[in-house]
């Protein structure tokens, strides 16, 4: 079972970056205002940041770096640890890590990967840096994870379109020995892989003049085999039928408890399914912070960009004790809780 | 648990649809505009109602009130 706990890692900061062009689902003229309506209050997206063309995932990713490594005083070559957590890569090949490594002048002996994994990518990076990092070799680590969604869905595709949002985010990861345990809980069910796909451009459907073909698939939704598609009942009755199991076998695990835990910070998703996971948790609406309504859904960038722009006041200036629970595009799942002390956290960075 | 009670929740999760109106024998899709939105709205009151998952093959399936509260008293025994 993929329980464990991490001695020795704290987190030092954490910083994000969006986009400076806004938009908003009271003007997505595909759909008729009731259905704006109905959109922006319960899937609970009113505004969402899109990236322009060119720019890129690690673009935002380094300009939040960029931020946090001068906030934090960091000296650059002590950093040994990039992992970047996208599913909107530089480049099929090399590996946008790399690249990324040189952008920040990290220096030749900073190991550097990606993962790709979306939604939950945040909990996975952690426990991934944490696990390289917990045997005090590497002292300082720098967590990419963010997502443009926005390039691969398609205008005239309501399921998709209105709902995401572009972001970028670094966590600063540093060895410290006295730091309290993380712990983790990670699943994968990979036979619902089909919920959240881009069927065409892998080695599996090898790009072709078909890929481009828009074609009706429902009412309202007509997209290609290169736009990202949405099992939109699949996935949020994975989610009800996941998520809080995965937390309380945590929480029994640990001997944790939702009491005390500050805060419980969950993956953007959507407002109905977020609601509906913090009433089957009984949580406390003001223990239960959000970003959608303003940033859409932003993938993998959720709960970090969460933690910064609701959650920065008490983050800056104490400790917490944090429960993340990220679900999605996989399917991959999976809870950490955390705590934090004082932790840098730069203003929202826009590109 | 009956189906009064349910329709009752129907009515609290759905602003458009006044009291009274949608009965046991309602056609669910032609009371009220029937969307993907909806249909989330739904799954997610009877999942925290009565802890029932509707799956898309269900709400396909079933066209009145009575067809769906068939489905989860169903479950809940």
């Amino acid at each position: 079972m993929a329980l464990f706990s991490l001695p020795g890692i704290k987190i030092s900061g954490i910083s994000a970056a969006v986009p400076g062009n806004s938009e908003s689902n009271a003007g997505y003229q595909w759909i008729s205002v009731r259905e704006r309506e109905s959109l922006m209050k319960n899937i609970g997206v009113e505004t969402r940041r899109v990236a322009l063309k060119g720019t890129t995932t690690s673009d935002l990713c380094v300009a939040a770096a960029e931020k946090l490594l001068d906030e934090l005083q960091w000296d650059r070559s002590e950093v040994e640890l990039l992992i970047f957590v996208s599913q909107s890569r530089d480049y099929l090949v090399p590996t946008t890590a790399c690249i990324v490594q040189d952008r920040l002048g990290l220096p030749h002996s900073c190991m550097a990967m990606d993962i790709g994994l979306g939604c939950s990518g945040y909990v996975y990076g952690l426990s991934v840096a944490g696990g390289l990092m917990q045997s005090g070799a590497i002292k300082k680590a720098l967590l990419m994870v963010g997502d443009i969604s926005t390039l691969t869905t398609c205008y005239r595709d309501k399921s998709t379109y209105p709902l995401f949002g572009d972001a970028g985010t670094v966590t600063a990861l540093e060895y410290d020995p006295d730091a309290p345990r993380m712990h983790f809980n990670l699943q994968t069910d990979g036979s619902g892989h089909k919920a959240l796909m881009i069927k065409d451009g892998g080695a599996r459907n090898v790009m072709s003049r078909k890929s481009f073909d828009i074609k009706k698939i429902g009412k309202g939704i007509y997209r290609s085999r290169l736009h990202l598609e949405l099992d939109g009942i699949e996935v949020f009755n994975f989610t009800l039928r996941e998520v809080v199991p995965n937390i309380k076998k945590l929480l029994a695990g640990t001997g944790e408890s939702l009491a005390e835990t500050d805060f419980i910070v969950f993956h953007q998703a959507n407002r109905l399914i977020n609601e509906t996971l913090r009433k089957m948790l009984k949580l406390d609406p003001a223990k239960v912070p959000y970003s959608i309504r303003e940033f859409g859904n932003t993938s993998g960038a959720s709960i970090p960009l969460t933690m910064v722009v609701a959650l920065k006041e008490p983050l800056k200036t104490g400790k917490t004790k944090l429960l993340l629970s990220a679900f999605g595009v996989g399917l991959s799942w999976g809870t950490a809780i955390v705590e934090t002390n004082s932790i840098c956290i730069p203003d929202l960075i826009e590109v | 648990m009956n189906i009064e009670e349910f329709i009752k929740h129907i009515e609290a999760e759905f602003d458009d649809l006044k009291p009274g109106i949608l009965k046991a024998e309602s056609n669910f899709r032609e009371t009220f505009e029937w969307n993907s939105i909806n249909a989330l709205i739904l799954i997610a009151m009877v999942k925290t109602e009565y802890d029932v998952t509707l799956s898309a093959d269900d709400l396909i399936k079933s066209k009145t009130v009575k067809d769906i509260y068939a489905l989860i008293e169903n479950r809940k025994s």
